[in-house]
């Protein structure tokens, strides 16, 4: 355990490396002029310049490299555009990011299960069709449809819900969620049908398997074959694919769904400073968001290692 | 040829009620922008570009203005004034949204087939490499595709979008101005070429290991004759269900990109722009939203639905529609 573990640290380190030479080259190295575009859109002549010194534009690419990751990690990113703090404009941003990624997960797989669950042991069944239906529906759906449609039904015309906004949930957590569940609710829509056909294709396989007749047959109750011998092999892959969605979201779906509802957050920086050609809030939040996914995709490996070790087995061949 | 595995493909998907549904809506809605110059000329009689911002339209003998005082823009007149807005004007500017509806439907499928296309054959080529050569070959290329497959897709195409945004893409024998709507399609390659790859890598790689991969090789076939001859061909079912299925997932990153202002660039429509432009009027005319994110539903559920009975057809076990969202190769499991 402790070399793999050390095998897949050091992997992780080498790829956020590489992460950090590929944003820094999309940056700094392919536009035209990069300091004209840091300083922003209507910088001064005297503006562009200070950039190109702070820069260090003319020291040799490695030097320039060198100078950009000190500017990003040590938090002295300025959007120059808006005067902002990137670094604290992203640490206010945090909470809101968070809430709605953490709560759309638990619906997403709380309704993901339960589909892929039903289908699965209703195979071939009006249940099975009507769901995988369902699910490829969910898979399909631009997120811009779901929310056009709640913002404007469930939001405006019925008053159910408010349309932007987010509250913490330390000041009160009965507002918090009522100010989420539109956005939620908006993006689970979108991975339950992925999570329901993945999972329904492993509870296939694993039902199949040898482990699950010799249960049946040493007398088990179906429902704890079920649930214990394939539900439980059928989740692990799911884990897998669950600790990269997360992690993605950040870099993906909340920048849409925080901008469409307004809720202040990471994303919603990220498609504002888009939207103002600002690149370094967009330079800073592609490293941190790479970081997240790689990062994550580490302790879930690890992780799954822990759950199953016949993955090391066969990692380490 | 009775029997060969191409005609027993063709009868499954001929039997498959979802794919033929699927194959419907998609030569539908291809209908529907290729006759966009049709429609512009002879019915709406204006430009996709084209702004009616003071003027007015006569619906049923009355005059009524395209965009009001206070900027609303004129609902779908239907055939009232003769096919003009028949889907009314999209905003303050009051161009015809069904003239821009089947224009950007053009951009956005353009964009979608050509951006899937390059990723396809960019991903077929690096996966035999790989697969081949494995060793050090495979070790570099399996590395970056890594690198970039880990890396959000929105946000990898955010970055490169807006980097590119302002000055266009300038590297070398490629040179591409800014606002262009190959910045958005080459992103997509880019962005999509891994998830593609990774599958077919470990498809090449556990073909390799077969008896006939051996036994070219053992003959003395040269590398590229065996990647050609005998490796590719066997890859085309896997690499046409994930292409399929990448037009769909390209479709929804093109929206997204120019919904945040990182793709195709004004005044040029696509569904992206038109959904950004919508999203300004939601609770005014909530129409201009609904109608661009509709189409891109409709598009990306008939291709989901060909890529689910392509998949079946040319092979019953294949996980092929998974593989092409996650980007992971997902070999069936051994029976223990």
């Amino acid at each position: 355990m402790g070399a793999f573990l050390l095998k897949r640290l050091g992997r992780m380190l080498g790829v956020l490396f590489v992460i950090s030479v590929i944003v820094f080259f999309i940056f700094n190295v392919m536009p035209n002029e990069p300091a004209a575009q840091i300083a922003g859109k209507s910088a001064t002549p005297e503006l562009i310049a200070q950039v190109e010194e702070t820069w260090g534009f003319d020291d040799p690419l490695p030097v320039q490299y060198l100078t950009v990751m000190e500017l990003t990690f040590t938090g002295e990113l300025i959007s120059y555009t808006r005067q902002l703090d990137v670094d604290e404009e992203i640490w206010k941003g945090l909470p809101a990011t968070l809430s709605l990624c953490a709560g759309a997960a638990v619906i997403w797989l709380f309704f993901a299960v339960l589909f892929g669950y039903l289908s699965a042991f209703r195979a071939g069944r009006p249940t099975d069709r009507v769901l995988m239906l369902v699910s490829l529906v969910s898979i399909s759906l631009p997120i811009f449809l779901v929310s056009a449609l709640a913002l404007n039904y469930l939001s405006y015309k019925l008053e159910l819900f408010p349309s932007s906004g987010y509250v913490g949930l330390t000041e009160d957590p009965l507002d918090w969620a009522y100010h989420l569940v539109l956005p939620w609710t908006t993006m689970a829509v979108l991975f339950i049908g992925l999570y329901a056909r993945v999972l329904r294709a492993n509870l296939l396989e694993v039902m199949d398997e040898d482990h699950v007749r010799t249960a049946r047959a040493k007398g088990l109750g179906e429902r704890q074959v079920r649930v214990r011998h394939v539900l439980r092999n059928a989740l692990l892959p799911i884990v897998t694919l669950f600790g990269l969605d997360f992690a993605a979201l950040i870099g993906g779906a909340a920048i849409i769904t925080e901008y469409i509802f307004s809720l202040g957050g990471i994303g919603q920086l990220t498609a504002n400073s888009v939207a103002d050609l600002d690149l370094p809030p967009v330079m800073a939040l592609s490293m941190l968001a790479a970081f997240f996914v790689v990062v994550f995709n580490a302790l879930v490996d690890i992780a799954y290692t822990w759950l199953d070790p016949r993955i090391k087995l066969e990692r380490s061949r | 040829m009775e029997g060969s595995p191409r005609r027993t493909a063709l009868r499954r998907l001929r039997g498959d009620r979802g794919a033929i549904a699927g194959l419907a809506l998609f030569a539908a809605i291809v209908v529907f922008v290729l006759a966009a110059p049709l429609w512009a000329n002879h019915v709406a009689d204006t430009g996709p570009n084209a702004t009616h911002t003071t003027e007015k339209v006569e619906v049923d003998g009355e005059p009524r203005e395209v965009v009001s005082v206070e900027g609303t823009p004129v609902g779908p007149l239907w055939l009232g004034a003769g096919g003009k807005f028949f889907l009314g004007a999209d905003g303050r500017l009051g161009r015809d949204e069904m003239v821009r509806l089947m224009y950007g439907g053009r951009t956005s499928l353009f964009i979608a087939l050509t951006a899937s296309l390059i990723a396809t054959l960019s991903a077929l080529a690096l996966a035999l490499l790989a697969g081949y050569f494995r060793g050090w070959v495979d070790a570099v290329i399996s590395f970056l595709l890594d690198v970039i497959w880990g890396f959000p897709v929105l946000l990898l195409g955010i970055a490169l979008g807006t980097a590119l945004a302002v000055g266009g893409l300038d590297l070398g024998p490629i040179s591409i101005s800014a606002g262009s709507v190959w910045i958005p399609t080459l992103i997509g390659g880019f962005v999509f070429a891994s998830y593609i790859a990774r599958p077919l890598r470990g498809e090449v790689l556990a073909l390799r290991e077969q008896e006939f991969v051996k036994a070219a090789v053992a003959a003395g076939a040269s590398p590229w004759r065996v990647m050609l001859r005998e490796l590719l061909p066997n890859l085309w079912p896997t690499a046409i269900v994930l292409f399929t299925v990448n037009v769909a997932n390209m479709m929804l990153l093109e929206a997204g990109l120019s919904f945040l202002g990182a793709g195709v660039q004004a005044p040029d429509a696509s569904w992206g722009t038109m959904i950004a432009g919508g999203f300004e009027l939601i609770f005014s005319s909530p129409l201009l939203m609904i109608l661009p994110s509709t189409l891109i539903f409709l598009t990306v559920l008939s291709l989901n639905l060909i890529g689910d009975g392509l998949g079946a057809a040319l092979n019953p076990r294949s996980r092929a529609t998974i593989e092409a969202h996650t980007g992971r190769f997902e070999p069936k499991r051994e029976a223990a």
